[in-house]
């Protein structure tokens, strides 16, 4: 996912492919409520600052290590690249890790 | 244009199984990683069935000489498990612990009308482009 989108941040000749994929993504979920009449379930019950902050260390992150949750985690796994292997494995402990710290130690946001 | 038309149809099942799965929802994927609190085990299922999907898939279609669209296939070759894979990746887990939302997670999310995915999207957006500028100043400084 964020390989296709960091191929617009600078931009290449090949955007169209990528704008049409991010789009047809974005549509999904329009589809879905057309569809079956109901919102899609959403709750993001949290501080907006939780919000813009894993938002930078998330883009900062991908950027740095190559990949996300789609990209290593699930086609880098599935080719089983040692890259992504060790990255994903990461990327699921400090997840765990911040979760815990922010719900247990610190009692939530 | 048939290219863009068939990126445009993977990206729609993508979304589609991201907004299905509830990998878009920040409150469900914030309690799978809650083990030791409102654990939801659900998105391990998600996450073992796209991965099974894609190992047996990526097998059979790199059998074939070349994708539809595209002269040659496009897979990355680096080997190396160095620093800013590791830190990167780090980093990366510290935002999604915080927010709830990944990249694949909040991109189709945008389609919910909902405020968050929009300011998840745009500050992740500002991560990239600090990344990028951060990259760009030690090739300078390097070049120097």
């Amino acid at each position: 996912m964020t390989g296709i989108l960091s191929g617009l941040i600078s931009p290449k000749a090949d955007w169209a492919w990528r704008v049409a994929f991010l789009l047809g993504a974005i549509a999904a979920p329009i589809g879905i409520v057309l569809l079956t009449g109901a919102p899609v379930p959403l709750q993001a019950d949290l501080p907006a600052w939780t919000i813009v902050a894993g938002g930078l260390l998330v883009g900062l992150g991908v950027s740095y290590g190559g990949g996300c949750t789609s990209g290593h985690g699930v086609c880098g796994m599935a080719r089983l690249s040692p890259r992504s292997i060790v990255a994903t494995a990461i990327f699921l402990s400090t997840t765990f890790a911040t979760v815990f710290v922010v719900r247990h130690l610190l009692g939530g946001f | 244009m048939l290219r863009t038309v068939s990126a445009a149809g993977i990206g729609l099942s993508f979304g589609a199984g991201i907004v299905v799965s509830g990998m878009g929802n920040p409150a469900k994927v914030l309690n799978f990683f809650d083990i030791f609190g409102s654990w939801d085990p659900s998105l391990m299922l998600v996450m073992l069935s796209a991965l099974v999907v894609t190992f047996v898939g990526y097998r059979l279609v790199l059998r074939r000489p070349a994708p539809v669209f595209e002269p040659k296939f496009h897979l990355p070759t680096r080997r190396e498990l160095d620093l800013p894979l590791i830190g990167g990746s780090a980093l990366f887990g510290i935002g999604w612990g915080l927010s709830g939302f990944c990249p694949g997670g909040a991109i189709p999310a945008l389609g919910s009308g909902a405020p968050a995915p929009v300011i998840f999207v745009a500050s992740m957006i500002g991560g990239m482009l600090v990344a990028n500028a951060l990259r760009y100043l030690s090739l300078q400084r390097a070049a120097v």
